[in-house]
């Protein structure tokens, strides 16, 4: 099915999709329609234009493929599915998302990722292209960021104050050095080869923007990870 | 209809007034004028008069105006200073306010009500007028010669008031544009209903019931376009337990009725008639606190606290009742621009 | 340096009634008693005690009570014993203070400087136990258009509203900072009584989906538990942004209590701390509210009314402005009395405004910019019994959320100790043993009891008053009358003096 939505406001826009019969839905013309795709499960949306906040929110099994870039919030809480950015993507992408994979062509605005987490079966991955903003992962609790640092220039990979309060999952960043100075609970090592899901998250970005795999899942990166799922447990007193 | 006949009527009442105020509405009174808005004012000094008069001038064209004639008795005292003005908006000002015609009134009875001391407008309805003061209503009727008014319908009052001074402004009935009150009781959810009254542009400054009624069927009837029927529903509904023993089609209408304008529920005794062009409404409260009675006699319909008020000047009835608490008894012209 | 702090309340026991059964034993969670072998007598050790009183109720022969120690520093009015212990505690550990349940302190308690009005002569009173008398309220938007179909019939334009039999609801409490059997109680009893409880932030357990209908779940910044189904299954959807025990603050339940079922229910791993962050970091101004509001209403097909929840701030009437135009159809005002799982003792005690004014500036800059329509408002944050209710409806509320006093109802002694884990009494507690102690039947027994009551009170009182449903009392503020306050109190309250006519 396809979608025109040029001059179609937001609820409009979304009830379409909702009512639509078949799986695949191409929407054209996307400008400034918040909330496409919430809480979506059985879908295969493809999006040309500039949609508006917090699109796949609660995302429930959905993919959706946008060609062009991604505003805020995107994928927020999102539980499942799949979302592929073909350009960038602006601040809090993945925020408290549980499960599902968010790939970025280029970089992310301030807060990817932020209180990311595990549950059971669902490893919720977010791959960067280019570089993150500040505060990448912070509160992360579970789940995998990676960033590839493409065709970034003489730009850091990652921005200031990375992984503040991490408390679980895992940060790979492709860089020959941490750029930033890290919170004392988090830990960096830099590693010769990715573990195999990582490699295999890193291949699937490489094909779906059709980049050579070998320049990726081959160079060094910097594992990071906190050392305590329970940072704050000396610091209160009972009283 | 002479204004005579409502002058007997509650004086067989005198009981239920302590001499504090009276007053009555006649409705198609003015035919000459009826294009144009009667404003009747009670000024306390020249001052306000003129204060008044400039504002006046500023917003409507005046067709006519002039004292409203009186009669002197020794009953009716310390009378204010009492006009009566025909008025018709300033065409041009009322483009500049984008607001339709009658509203561009009521803001205007408004401003002048709140902001000019010593000035209040009691009247301000098109082929209508309402008359009151501090007295007995038989007496009020007198002074104002109501006996020399002729109109299709009319209301009048005899107050026995609680919560505030009988002064003549407070007298019933109450009236804004066409719309004219008369009420009896004491309504004990008062502030509920004027706080929320006034988020839709009603001052409630003479902190009345009736006051506060009034404002509440102009903001339903005229502004948010319900009938008088809804209406009354919304202010004395049935309770949740009656409602859900109706119809599927009435449990629809009076649910969302309460459920979007609760805090327009009247609760505490009343029993209120009002007065609109081509038709009256009287309602009780929904446990029927105060009296009503009902009745008609061929094309005329009357409706009192006493039967025998309604006895005393047609004897002869055809039908008479009382109508359940929160059931509106509607009357209204077979033609309803009342002319 | 040796800091010993005598204990603040001491266990007195009356050699001459015990039996040693050994009861006070077992029931203490914090080991306070033991039974002398060589003495052949029980022993109680104070300093362990945290006064929650489970002992003394469960004591057979009540041969044990609880006393404030007399034990005293050198009197000093501006450090007294409590401030001393304070810094005797942090010199030692270096640790944020941290403390359970609402502020303790001697703040003014607006509640008890109001007065309630009653009918005489002009108006009568009504009888309630005999005449019709009305509790139900519908929470939500109320802004409506008048349209009507094609035989002129009204049509229902109403958004989405929440019914309830009497305007009381149970405050967000998640399961991990209470117990599984608490949240039952809470889930039975709100069901039984055509209210609704509260989730809190901690996810919804899978068998208390079948309570749907009378839950409301919370999204809160750690989006604990919120998915698809979660939203699906709720009444309505509350967005937690503060709380009144801890504005401006996040919420914290250690890994300890993050046991299996809970970090099920939270969908996180199991023993790992589960941290809400202060803000939601997709919400930096009122317009990302909004963005929240929306997605969740897109999320769920604009069926569910959704709540906001914000603690008493000092600006809370601009803030509570700007949530009545985002899209959410109730605000929930948390007052700085509102109980807690756990917070830094400084914020709970130093942080915040009453709920009384609060809300009485919400309800009145609302009404003041014609939007008192776009939303409902709930107060919470120490309403303590009908008194309370009926004032808080009066000064504007719609609804009360109450969660210390259904606490008490399920037996807690507000001992202030939830963050210890150790709640004697089942409730602030994931340790099995403890859980069972709280039987649901009996704590949806005794929570049904209390707001039944409280149903009865608030008619009667409303009787007095001559009001026979409470949408006419609703910011009927004239059905109040302040007493000992000041000018400017009672202008921020909107109430007139006692003794003042209308």
């Amino acid at each position: 099915m396809k979608i025109d939505a040029k001059d179609m406001a937001c609820e409009q826009l979304n009830a379409a999709i909702k009512a639509s019969a078949d799986r695949k839905i191409e929407v054209t013309d996307v400008v400034g329609q918040r909330y496409i795709a919430t809480a979506c499960s059985d879908k295969e949306i493809e999006i040309h234009g500039t949609p508006g906040n917090a699109m796949g929110a609660y995302l429930d099994g959905a993919t959706i493929a946008l060609y062009g870039n991604a505003q805020e919030a995107t994928g927020d809480t999102m539980n499942g599915g799949e979302i592929d950015v073909f350009g960038s993507a602006g601040d809090a992408t993945g925020y408290a998302m549980r499960g599902g994979k968010i790939f970025i062509r280029g970089d992310v605005g301030y807060r990817c990722g932020i209180h990311m987490k595990a549950y059971r079966d669902n490893k919720p991955a977010i791959v960067i292209g280019g570089r993150a903003g500040s505060f990448l992962g912070e509160y992360q609790a579970g789940g995998t960021i990676v960033v590839l640092g493409d065709e970034i220039g003489d730009k850091p990979v990652v921005g200031y104050f990375c992984g503040t309060g991490m408390h679980g999952g895992e940060m790979y960043l492709r860089c020959d050095r941490i750029p930033v100075t890290l919170p004392p609970q988090v830990k960096a090592e830099q590693i010769d080869a990715i573990p195999s899901d990582v490699k295999a998250l890193v291949e699937r970005w490489c094909k779906l923007f059709d980049k050579d795999v070998k320049t990726y899942t081959g160079a060094k990166f910097f594992k990071l990870t906190p050392d305590s799922e329970n940072p704050y447990k000396r610091m209160y007193t009972s009283n | 209809m002479s204004g005579q006949r409502m002058i007997d009527s509650i004086a067989v009442m005198r009981e239920r007034s302590n001499g504090l105020g009276g007053g009555f509405a006649g409705y198609g009174i003015y035919p000459d004028y009826k294009e144009f808005y009667a404003f009747h004012l009670f000024f306390d000094s020249k001052e306000a008069r003129k204060e008044t008069e400039s504002f006046i001038l500023r917003h409507f064209e005046i067709a006519y105006s002039s004292e409203i004639q009186t009669r002197k008795i020794p009953q009716v005292t310390d009378e204010p200073i009492i006009w009566r003005y025909f008025l018709a908006p300033l065409s041009r000002k009322l483009a500049d306010s984008h607001l339709d015609e009658r509203e561009y009134v009521a803001r205007c009875v408004n401003r002048i009500n709140v902001c000019i001391d010593g000035a209040y407008v009691f009247s301000s309805g098109k082929n209508m007028g309402i008359f009151k003061g501090v007295g007995y209503p038989e007496d009020i009727g007198a002074f104002y010669r109501l006996d020399e008014y002729f109109g299709y319908c009319w209301t009048c009052h005899g107050r026995y008031p609680t919560n505030t001074p009988g002064w003549w402004g407070g007298a019933h009935p109450f009236g804004l544009l066409d719309y004219s009150i008369v009420h009896n009781g004491e309504i004990s959810s008062y502030d509920a209903n004027r706080r929320y009254i006034e988020m839709f542009g009603y001052k409630c400054t003479l902190k009345t019931d009736t006051e506060v009624i009034t404002y509440i069927i102009d903001y339903l009837v005229r502004k948010r376009g319900l009938t008088m029927q809804e209406a009354a529903k919304v202010i004395a509904p049935s309770f949740w337990a009656t409602i859900s023993s109706k119809s599927e089609e009435a449990q629809r209408e009076e649910t969302f009725l309460r459920r979007a304008f609760p805090s327009l529920l009247v609760t505490g005794p009343f029993s209120i008639i009002v007065g609109y062009t081509g038709g009256i409404m009287a309602l009780n409260d929904r446990l029927k606190l105060r009296s009503a009675v009902c009745a008609t006699k061929g094309d005329l319909a009357y409706v009192a606290s006493e039967e025998s008020a309604i006895r005393k000047v047609e004897p002869d009835l055809d039908k008479v009742w009382s109508p359940a608490g929160g059931e509106a008894a509607v009357f209204e012209l077979y033609d309803k621009e009342g002319v | 340096m040796q800091t010993y702090i005598y204990p603040e309340y001491e266990v007195v026991r009356d050699r001459a009634k015990c039996v040693n059964c050994r009861i006070c034993e077992r029931e203490c969670a914090n080991g306070v008693h033991r039974f002398d072998e060589k003495l052949k007598v029980m022993v109680e050790d104070s300093a362990k005690c945290v006064n929650c009183h489970r002992c003394v109720c469960m004591c057979p022969v009540h041969a044990l009570k609880i006393v404030k120690s007399d034990d005293t520093y050198k009197l000093n009015a501006n450090w007294d014993n409590r401030t001393i212990n304070e810094i005797f505690k942090q010199a030692d550990s270096g640790g944020v203070l941290l403390s359970s349940m609402g502020n303790p302190n001697t703040y003014p308690i607006f509640w008890d400087n109001l007065l309630i009005n009653a009918s005489q002569v002009t108006n009568p009173p009504i009888d309630p136990l005999r005449e019709p008398m009305e509790t139900q309220m519908w929470l939500g938007s109320r802004v409506v258009s008048i349209r009507r179909d094609a035989e002129g019939k009204l049509v229902d334009t109403l958004k989405p509203q929440l019914k309830l039999s009497v305007p009381i609801m149970f405050s967000a409490m998640s399961y991990g900072s209470i117990s599984y059997n608490a949240h039952e109680s809470l889930a039975r009893a709100a069901s039984e009584l055509g209210i609704y409880y509260n989730t809190g932030e901690g996810g919804l357990h899978k068998d208390f989906y079948k309570y749907g209908a009378n839950t409301i779940v919370q999204v809160a910044s750690g989006r604990f538990g919120v998915f698809r189904e979660y939203l699906d299954t709720a009444a309505a959807i509350e967005i937690k942004m503060g709380q009144g025990a801890k504005p401006g603050i996040g919420g914290h339940l250690p890994g300890a209590k993050i046991t299996a079922d809970v970090a099920e229910t939270r969908m996180i791993p199991e023993g790992a701390d589960a941290i809400s962050p202060a803000p939601h970091h997709d919400i930096y101004s009122i317009e990302d509210l909004r963005q929240l509001v929306m997605s969740l209403k897109e999320a769920t097909d604009y069926k569910k009314p959704v709540f906001v929840k914000i603690a008493a701030v000092h600006n809370i009437a601009a803030i509570a402005s700007g949530i009545a135009r985002s899209g959410a159809d109730v605000i929930a005002i948390d007052g700085f009395r509102g109980g807690t799982g756990a917070a830094p003792t400084r914020i709970r005690d130093n942080v915040g405004i009453p709920v009384e004014v609060a809300l009485a500036q919400v309800d009145q800059r609302l009404r003041e910019e014609g939007i008192r329509d776009n939303v409902s408002i709930v107060a919470g944050g120490s309403i303590r019994s009908s008194g309370d209710l009926l004032k808080a409806i009066a000064l504007g509320a719609d609804a009360c959320y109450i969660g210390t006093a259904a606490l008490l109802a399920m037996g807690c002694h507000l001992c202030r100790s939830c963050h210890s884990g150790k709640c004697n009494w089942g409730i602030a507690t994931q340790r099995p043993d403890l859980v069972k102690r709280l039987d649901p039947d009996e704590g949806a027994r005794r929570l049904v009891n209390l707001v039944t009551a409280w149903k009865h009170e608030l008619e009667e009182m409303m009787g007095g008053m001559g009001i026979n449903s409470v949408e006419a009392l609703r910011g009927n503020r004239l059905m109040l009358r302040g007493i000992g306050l000041t000018d400017r109190e009672l202008n921020i309250l909107g109430v007139k003096s006692a003794g003042e006519s209308m």
